[in-house]
Formats: structure tokens, C-alpha cells, sequence
């Protein structure tokens, strides 16, 4: 609990006239596994891709309210630059198709045309595929095409990617709603070890899941974050009933 | 009950036949022209066809060499000019597909495609030929507007069939978004963009008519490109239509060779998209 590092206040996202995100206001401690969690459409989605500045990507979308990446506000940066500091993980694994594996990790660096000695990027990939679990798997094979992976393979592959810029947040968008259960553990013992040198935001469906990784979970229900807290307490005695209703499963 | 469904059963074979035979039908005339072309043709070609410029008329021999570099000279002039252009514009189509800009200009690339190209050679007569007379530049303009709404819309077309994911990958790895469309999205949609340039050329590569009145003809080797120039079509129109036994020949054999860059041009883009498995 030393210190914040994302915060927002009062935040606000839209869709064109479809209020998704209301009146958010949260504090995310460094070097945490934070879960949000909420219903379909409840805007946990909608709420990551603002922080990263992705959610004005999408035609129609505005977002109006604090953020804030330690001190700065994230509104005020470029958000190439923000894009840097906070990584991110898709729902379905996305590596560049025509790209090999090797390129795929480095690929934050080749498509910003940062240039580096061989050895260097050697060793960016060898650092962020063994952080992502999949450097043994993949060591002799660093030169073929990175859609020749598994599923699973695939996704530790864009967290590689992610870590491989350094950032201080990396966001995952239901990282293992598109993975099988086998692939799924692999990727959550990951978060354990990964918080160690970042903080984590994992927006998930699985309840089950916000349980096991996250220190600490937030709950959003239409739109609004209706609890946020340690995770144990949220799952033992929420002190909300929506939340209650939510994780005893009266709806989903 | 028992003998309708065996009626049934007999329509379907019968209707399937009628399919089948349809379906041989409209590849004979296919099959008869390319026979017959490289019947009539093939026997002409050889090195000296290739290397030499038209003989006069009465003297054997004789080759197609001007035409060959006439044409090669003008679709290359075509390509720099309608590749990068045609591309950028699809390029836009495809990223912006809710805009008026986006909207109108579609509906002006798709007229564009239908515009007779003997209307395109017109028109380029009197924008070209009749200030700086006839040239090969003039017949590279005229192919150079044929090429950019098959480029256009096949860049369009392949791009957006690639994910969004791709583009959010990218975007959220800090890459500026011009970074994102040359380094990523391009290279990643190349194989259609590819295919879709290599249709265009196989089209333009055959069109006779907007060089009729534009490059016009030239029965000498020549890569002076303000000057007239001979393409393979032109060659076969001429030489076609005249008297001479010779010359037929000759048109027979440009042709064959005509039909061989059509037909690698085609097959090449075949295999290009079954490979990459993409659909144009």
C-alpha cells in the first residue's frame, strides 16, 4: 500500500450517447493483481481500454474525467507515450501474423523503428519469454512464425510482448476467456509471478478466477464500480448486496 | 409416399446432370480459343521472334521486339503511377469507411471501373495527345486510370478482412498510427494487395483501346517515351487487319505470347491467394 499508481476520479465513458463508464473513482496500488469483475456490459471492458487510451480508438467513444498514471494525468499525455508506460493483453491472443516469435516480443521496438544491438534484443526476448512462462518451449524455434503456437502459447507470447517494453501497468482483457483450462492455470500462475515487477489489472468473467490471482477485486454493475476491495473480503462479507447477488450467482 | 420420393430422387440426378453439363459447356469456348491460339501461335515463336522488330511486308522473318518493350515500358510506367496511388486510396477506403469523403469516393472508383476504356483513351487524347502528341506517356496515363480501381478496391477489400485485433495489438504497443498501417497492416494484408496488383496488370496488359489514339503504334524498336510506341495489343490489331499472310503469323505469335503473360499473371494470382488463403 505504499504507493498509487493509476487513479482515477469522477471518470466518465461513453459510446456515442450509451453512458458505459459512471463516475468512477479508483486508487490501484502498485505491484498488485487487482480483478475487476461485473456482469456482461457492466463496462469493466470499457473502463480498462480507457486507461490505456484505447477506448477513444473505437469511432464515437469519449471519455471525459481524472485519470491519472502516478501524478500526471494520462488525458494530458500522448498516448503513444502512455501506450509505453501501460501494456496491454487482449481477450483472444493476437500475435503479428507475419511476424516470427522472436520479432513478435521485440515487435514494440521494430514497429517503433527502435533501432539496438543484436545482443541486446537477444536479450530482451530471452528475459521477457522466460517472465512469460515460455521461453523452454519455445527456445529453438524463435525464428518461425509466432501463429504456429497454441492457444496458450500464443497468449504468453503478447504478454511477452507486453513485458518486453517495460511497463509500469500491463491490462488484461479477459486474457483466458479464449484459452482451455490447461492454458488458463498457466497464464494465472503467471500473475503471481509478474507482480512482482508490475501491476496487474485483469478484467475477468470468472469469479473462480478473480479469487485465486487478485489481491484485491473491483466489482462494476451498470456502468458504476460498486465495491472495491481486498479480495478475500469481497468474496467472505461484501459490503454491498449487488455484490452479494453477483458472487452467490443470483445473476450473471 | 415410396414412388414421390423416387421422383424426387430422379429430379435431383436429373437437375444435377443439367449442372454438370452446363458448367462443361461454358469452359469449351474457353478451351477451344486457347487451343486454337496456341495452335497458331506457338509455331512462331522462337528467339529470333523475340529480338527482332517487324519485317516489311514480303520479307520472311520478322519479330515482335518492339511491341514486347513497348508494352513492358508503358505497364511499367502504368504501376508507378497506379500502385502507390491505388494503394493509398484503398488504403483510406478501408479505414474510413463511414465518411462522405469515404463514401464518394467509392462510388467513384466503381464508376471508374465501369467507364469504357475506349471513353478513358478519349479522354486522355485530348488532356494529353493533343498538347504533347502522341507518346508512350500518354498511353501509360490511360492504362495507369484502367489499373486504379482494381488496385483501389483490392487493397480496400484485403484489409478489411484482417482483424481489428491486429491494428489494437499494435496501437497498444505505443506504435504511432501511420507505423501501425505501413509496418503491420499492409505487410499483413500484402498477399491480396499483391494478387489484386497482378489482376490489374493482367487487364491492362490486353487492353488495346485507350492505346489506339494515345501510344498509337511504332514498327520501330523505340523506349523514347514522348515518342509513339508499339504494345502487344496494338501489334495484334494492326497486323491482324492487314493483307499479309506474314503478318498474320506475326500477330498470331505476339498472341500466344500475350495470352502467356495473361495466363501467368492469373494462375500466379491463384496461387498466391489459395496459399495465403485469402479471398478476393
Amino acid at each position: 500500500m505504499e504507493h498509487t499508481i493509476v487513479s482515477s476520479s469522477k471518470f466518465n465513458a461513453w459510446f456515442g450517447d450509451n453512458h458505459v463508464v459512471k463516475d468512477v473513482s479508483i486508487e490501484i496500488e502498485k505491484n498488485q493483481v487487482i480483478a475487476v469483475m461485473g456482469p456482461s456490459g457492466c463496462g469493466k471492458t470499457t473502463f480498462l481500454r480507457c486507461i490505456n487510451r484505447m477506448h477513444e480508438l473505437i469511432p464515437g467513444a469519449t471519455a471525459k474525467g481524472s485519470m491519472k498514471l502516478y501524478d500526471d494525468e494520462v488525458y494530458n499525455m500522448n498516448p503513444i507515450y502512455v501506450r509505453y508506460k501501460i501494456g496491454m493483453v487482449f481477450q483472444r491472443p493476437n500475435p503479428f501474423p507475419n511476424l516470427s516469435i522472436y520479432d513478435n516480443v521485440i515487435a514494440g521496438y521494430k514497429l517503433n523503428g527502435i533501432k539496438m544491438p543484436k545482443a541486446d534484443f537477444d536479450n530482451i526476448v530471452e528475459k521477457s519469454l522466460t517472465s512469460s512462462a515460455l521461453w523452454n518451449e519455445v527456445k529453438d524455434s524463435l525464428h518461425k512464425k509466432g501463429t504456429f503456437l497454441s492457444g496458450g502459447q500464443q497468449q504468453r507470447l503478447c504478454i511477452a510482448r507486453a513485458i518486453a517494453m517495460e511497463p509500469e501497468v500491463i491490462l488484461f482483457d479477459e486474457p483466458t476467456s479464449a484459452l482451455d483450462p490447461i492454458s488458463t492455470s498457466s497464464v494465472e500462475q503467471l500473475f503471481h509471478e509478474l507482480k512482482e515487477n508490475y501491476t496487474l489489472i485483469i478484467v475477468t468473467h470468472n469469479m473462480q478466477q478473480a479469487a485465486r490471482v487478485s489481491d484485491k477485486t473491483a466489482f462494476f454493475y451498470m456502468g458504476e464500480l460498486v465495491e472495491y476491495d481486498d479480495t478475500k473480503q469481497m468474496f467472505t462479507a461484501p459490503s454491498d448486496a449487488r455484490t452479494q447477488n453477483y458472487i452467490t450467482g443470483r445473476f450473471s | 409416399m415410396e414412388s414421390r420420393i423416387g421422383f424426387r430422387n430422379t429430379k435431383s440426378i436429373i437437375f444435377k446432370g443439367v449442372i454438370v453439363f452446363f458448367a462443361f459447356v461454358v469452359t469449351i469456348p474457353l478451351i477451344i480459343v486457347l487451343l486454337y491460339i496456341i495452335k497458331q501461335g506457338v509455331t512462331q515463336v522462337n528467339w529470333h521472334f523475340l529480338v527482332n522488330v517487324p519485317a516489311p511486308v514480303g520479307e520472311p522473318g520478322g519479330g515482335i521486339a518492339n511491341a514486347l518493350v513497348g508494352s513492358l515500358i508503358m505497364v511499367l510506367m502504368a504501376s508507378i503511377v497506379a500502385i502507390p496511388v491505388g494503394m493509398l486510396g484503398g488504403i483510406y477506403l478501408s479505414e474510413n469507411p463511414g465518411t462522405r469523403l469515404a463514401y464518394y469516393s467509392g462510388l467513384c472508383v466503381d464508376i471508374l471501373q465501369g467507364v469504357p476504356s475506349i471513353v478513358v483513351g478519349i479522354v486522355i487524347y485530348f488532356w494529353v495527345v493533343k498538347p504533347i502528341g502522341f507518346s508512350a506517356i500518354a498511353g501509360s496515363i490511360a492504362l495507369a486510370i484502367m489499373m486504379l480501381p482494381i488496385v483501389i478496391r483490392s487493397t480496400e477489400q484485403t484489409l478489411r478482412l484482417l482483424p481489428d485485433s491486429l491494428k489494437e495489438a499494435a496501437l497498444s504497443l505505443g506504435v504511432p498510427y501511420h507505423r501501425v498501417i505501413l509496418k503491420v497492416i499492409v505487410p499483413c494484408g500484402f498477399a491480396g494487395i499483391l494478387s489484386g496488383i497482378m489482376l490489374s496488370i493482367a487487364r491492362i496488359i490486353g487492353e488495346t483501346a485507350p492505346l489506339l489514339f494515345t501510344a498509337l503504334g511504332n514498327s520501330y524498336l523505340s523506349a523514347n517515351v514522348v515518342k509513339p510506341m508499339e504494345s502487344l495489343p496494338h501489334l495484334i490489331f494492326t497486323y491482324a487487319t492487314s493483307p499479309y499472310d506474314d503478318w498474320h503469323n506475326l500477330a498470331w505469335g505476339a498472341s500466344f505470347i500475350l495470352l502467356l503473360f495473361v495466363l501467368t499473371l492469373n494462375i500466379t494470382t491463384k496461387l498466391i491467394t489459395r496459399k495465403w488463403n485469402i479471398q478476393l
